[in-house]
């Protein structure tokens, strides 16, 4: 399970994003996440959770987008959503081996709070 | 308590390992050694396939491996009786290899001194496929034993494979594996991927495989050659 690391490196760098904005903790977390990227959505909250006790991300709610593959089919010269990672064009049966989008692993943006609650 | 307002970011969660991976290639490029990753489960042969191909190039190319483990250094000692300079990345708890890794085990080795430079990754069909080497061929391998459907539970990392090899083909009657079914299943993963079948028992198949060796250093010299 590579959760942990993947959420180790969104709290760096979303520590880094807030810092820089002159945040003091995150509310949320907002997430894209391609269904090829291969991070599993349950897992990762599960690791966030844990990894970011004692950060500014402490308690922070993680939003996550899941985004279906994307191809692009030569033969009806359109782009199509696959429903499953089974690469040939849901319209005209072609192989599609050109993939538009579906690999993202992305962290989108960040609520933050300008001060930390008293009761923290 | 004021309330929260939004900062956009949108990067990538790895874009550091991105980086790191880009910068790793360049250093690959201008060294001109020809970098080569091997990925699979656990026991589908990446050890044997690279510890021959290892012995079968080491008379004529300057070669060496890193090998990444979760604990013990076996591979790389299995590896070491090839005479070719290999070095183990211990990960630890940590199921992948990522740059960094990587970047470290090289800082004191003279890369120029290389023609070709194997990774051996941890054996995990899931987890590498997050993290770019920095790789000029990162190859999957799929063993006749493990079943022709792996390539559709695990399509990521499939999907990101520049070659494929079925290894163990010499146990393919006795695990009664099925080559229409597993060519059919990678190719409804990433439709034209290039797959080669090889025995490191009996030698099937390796010739096809140092051939595309070959090519991919050919193919690095031309792209990094100047114009």
């Amino acid at each position: 399970m590579h959760e942990l690391s993947i959420a180790m490196s969104l709290i760096e760098l979303a520590t880094e994003r807030t810092q820089q904005a002159g945040g003091a903790r995150v509310e949320a977390v907002y997430l894209r996440i391609g269904a090829l990227a291969g991070v599993e959505p349950d897992a990762l909250r599960f690791s966030f959770e844990v990894a970011a006790r004692d950060t500014l991300l402490d308690g922070a709610r993680l939003v996550i987008e899941e985004t279906p593959i994307v191809v692009y089919c030569a033969r009806c010269q359109a782009e199509r959503t696959l429903q499953t990672p089974r690469f040939e064009c849901p319209a005209c049966g072609a192989p599609t081996p050109t993939l538009v989008r579906g690999r993202e692993l992305e962290l989108t943006a960040l609520e933050v709070h300008d001060d930390v609650p008293a009761h923290r | 308590m004021t309330s929260p307002r939004i900062v956009e970011v949108r990067q990538a969660i790895l874009s550091k390992n991105d980086l790191a991976a880009r910068e790793q290639r360049r250093v690959f490029a201008d060294a001109g050694v020809c970098v080569v990753s091997l990925v699979s489960s656990p026991g589908s042969g990446k050890t044997a396939l690279l510890s021959e191909t290892l012995r079968r190039l080491t008379p004529r190319h300057r070669v060496a491996a890193l090998v990444g483990d979760l604990a013990t250094d076996h591979d790389a000692v299995r590896l070491r009786e090839s005479g070719a300079p290999v070095r183990q990345i211990t990960t630890g708890t940590v199921c992948h290899l990522d740059a960094e890794m990587v970047r470290r085990a090289l800082v004191d080795w003279d890369l120029g001194a290389l023609e070709f430079l194997f990774i051996e990754n941890v054996g995990n069909l899931v987890c590498p496929a997050s993290y770019d080497l920095g790789e000029d061929l990162r190859v999957v391998l799929l063993s006749v034993t493990e079943g022709e459907d792996k390539p559709e539970k695990y399509p990521t990392i499939f999907a990101g494979a520049d070659l494929v090899v079925v290894t163990k083909l010499d146990l393919a009657e006795a695990a009664g594996y099925d080559d229409a079914l597993a060519r059919r299943a990678l190719e409804a993963v990433r439709p034209g991927l290039d797959v080669l079948r090889v025995s490191v028992r009996s030698g099937a198949g390796m010739t096809d495989w140092l051939d595309r060796l070959d090519a991919a250093r050919a193919r690095k010299r031309t792209a990094s050659s100047p114009v």
